[in-house]
């Protein structure tokens, strides 16, 4: 277990320097020198030179990677253009409000789609396994930006129901039935994806598993039925909670349309004003950020997948 | 094509009532497939409707007037209304299918050439260039997908060409890795060897034995991202990457509705179920075909 365990850290870290190397290199994707977003467009040669100077733009761009690394390590991901803010706080601010959506989203969705998938395999062919067939193939076809528009319309316009955006203030108090109620409408929207790959996942689980000689073994033992399903779900359930683990990650990077419908003050909202403003750096680390974000979380569901299920470890 | 799938995927006779040939039974299945025939269909009307949009279209898309504005269906001869600029829905959801589907498709259709390409020679050449391709791959597999379109059609800038190559390299690392998958599999099967013993030419090796027995996953597949690239499109614009104005794209028309939802909610709303349907369609037939072309059921 701990080679294993070695093994995939060790893998991980030429990943997320490959990460890294992306995230560095958007800078110079966009159009134009980087330092004449900052000048004036009539600003001579000499000034331009200076500030390549001051911003460490003339050395070579190994030099400025590794550098720019080294602040990034040390938790400086420079200052927000639009803010004048340091870039790490603004992440920090925001980051929590999308792990919130993103963490209840995934468990909202896991008990729905888990319960329609069970449905569903137990009876593989039946009608009943259609109609959950057609639920998942709708969740994952919708676009959550346009059904968080939808829903806003029925519950927010038309039956004044539910708040429309936002979050109730700063900082997020369970208690406060104010703040839950903005919770809402973006959970289902960010919710619907997940819903439709986990009921997926779990209908296949389960209809494999049922096929499976030791269900037979326990019906013909005379087992009640809730009993066998019981046993089979203890099986199935693996893989599913690994599919969740992943649609969390997939989530907290993939928010951002569903933050933007309802000016959710997460990350995803932070990364489309961003694009609006063109404030790189903030473009940059949250891109960074959120990425790694998604890497760790595949890797924590690799690592306890494997030890719940040793035979992973050989693969 | 039809004469090399039939190498390895039908070693053993199709249990269908008559013989039939692999396309033969592809084409029966799908005959007798009601729901898929019917996206298919849908599919198929939605794309002509954008295609002939010129044609089709009661009005000018890009008309504007300030006393039409936001309209509800039915008014004056606009059969779906008027948008916040007095334009009419119809003529604006018709042409927005041009941008928007062509957005949505052109990066699957590169992605597969170039994914697909560099998938089938990194699985047949295998050691230090399966590494290389495969490893870079995992960088870019590494990002949500959402996220990746973002990052890089807001670092470039915008528009509709930088959202296109934005969502290319979304595309060509989940293609690549299922060329792979399928190149390796096959290369490793005794015919490749076989052929290769008798003493046929690479090209046609890699051309008539490997290609033909990889392209029907990779296509399978790609035809199942088509729906993602026209949610992912039509994304990129809703967030203001995509299509600019006044053009009108399904993605950019949900945006600019939003001030209206308050005011005319079933137009604010149309945009989104035009994307909707097609993306439903694209997924039925998607997973239709894989059902007809699966050999084992």
């Amino acid at each position: 277990m701990f080679s294993y365990v070695l093994r995939r850290l060790l893998a991980a870290v030429p990943i997320a320097l490959g990460v890294s190397m992306v995230c560095f290199g958007l800078v110079y994707l966009a159009p134009g020198d980087p330092v004449q977003t900052l000048l004036p467009p009539d600003a001579d040669a000499e000034t331009v030179a200076q500030l390549k100077r001051l911003y460490g733009l003339d050395r070579p761009l190994a030099v400025q990677y590794l550098s720019w690394l080294g602040r990034v390590l040390s938790g400086d991901f420079g200052r927000s253009i639009a803010t004048g803010r340091p870039v790490a706080e603004e992440i920090a601010r925001s980051l929590g409000n999308t792990v919130l959506l993103a963490g209840l989203s995934v468990v909202v969705a896991f008990s729905v789609a888990f319960a329609l998938g069970t449905i569903a395999g137990r009876r593989a062919g039946s009608w009943l396994d259609r109609c959950v067939t057609g639920v998942a193939v709708v969740g994952v076809s919708v676009p959550n930006y346009w059904l968080g528009i939808v829903l806003v319309i029925v519950f927010a316009v038309e039956m004044m129901a539910l708040p429309a955006s936002g979050m109730a203030g700063d900082g997020f108090d369970p208690t406060s039935w104010e703040h839950l109620k903005h919770l809402v409408l973006p959970v289902i929207t960010l919710s619907m994806i997940p819903v439709g790959i986990i009921a997926r996942t779990t209908r296949s689980a389960v209809s494999e598993v049922m096929n499976q000689e030791f269900v037979t073994t326990l019906r013909a033992n005379g087992l009640p039925e809730w009993r066998v399903l019981r046993h089979a779900l203890k099986n199935a359930l693996p893989p599913v909670l690994a599919v969740m683990g992943l649609q969390f990650g997939t989530l907290m990077g993939g928010s951002i349309l569903v933050e933007t419908v309802f000016s959710w003050p997460g990350s995803g909202f932070l990364l489309s004003k961003a694009i609006l403003t063109r404030d790189v750096p903030v473009l940059q680390g949250t891109i960074l950020v959120l990425a790694l974000i998604f890497v760790l979380t595949n890797l924590a569901v690799d690592l306890v997948q494997s030890s719940v299920d040793p035979r992973i470890r050989r693969a | 094509m039809s004469t090399t799938i039939d190498k390895v995927a039908t070693p053993a006779p199709m249990a269908a009532p008559r013989q039939r040939g692999y396309w033969g039974t592809v084409g029966y299945r799908l005959r007798h497939d009601p729901v898929t025939l019917c996206f298919g269909a849908l599919l198929l009307a939605i794309i002509l409707s954008a295609v002939f949009a010129p044609w089709l279209a009661p009005f000018d898309p890009y008309r504007e007037s300030i006393i039409r504005r936001l309209k509800a269906p039915g008014y004056m001869g606009h059969m779906l209304g008027t948008d916040e600029l007095g334009r009419d829905m119809l003529s604006r959801l018709l042409h927005g299918g041009r941008l928007t589907l062509t957005m949505g498709m052109v990066p699957v259709l590169l992605a597969t050439l170039i994914g697909g390409g560099l998938g089938v020679v990194a699985g047949f050449l295998g050691g230090v260039a399966n590494a290389a391709i495969m490893r870079v791959m995992d960088v870019f597999y590494a990002f949500p997908s959402v996220l990746l379109a973002v990052a890089i059609s807001g670092a470039m800038g915008g528009g509709v060409l930088n959202g296109m190559i934005a969502l290319t390299l979304v595309f060509i690392p989940p293609l690549c890795r299922v060329a792979e998958t399928a190149t390796t599999q096959v290369r490793n099967l005794d015919f490749v060897d076989a052929a290769r013993a008798t003493g046929a030419p690479l090209r046609l090796v890699l051309w008539h034995h490997v290609l033909g027995n990889v392209l029907g996953p990779i296509l399978i597949y790609a035809s199942s991202l088509i729906s993602v690239g026209i949610i992912l499109a039509s994304g990129l614009s809703f967030l203001g990457l995509g299509v600019k104005p006044p053009e009108p794209d399904w993605g950019l028309m949900l945006n600019a509705l939003r001030q209206a939802i308050y005011v005319s909610p079933l137009v604010a709303a149309m945009p989104g179920i035009a994307i909707f349907l097609t993306s439903v369609s694209l997924n039925m037939v998607s997973d239709g075909l894989r059902a007809a072309m699966d050999v084992r059921s």
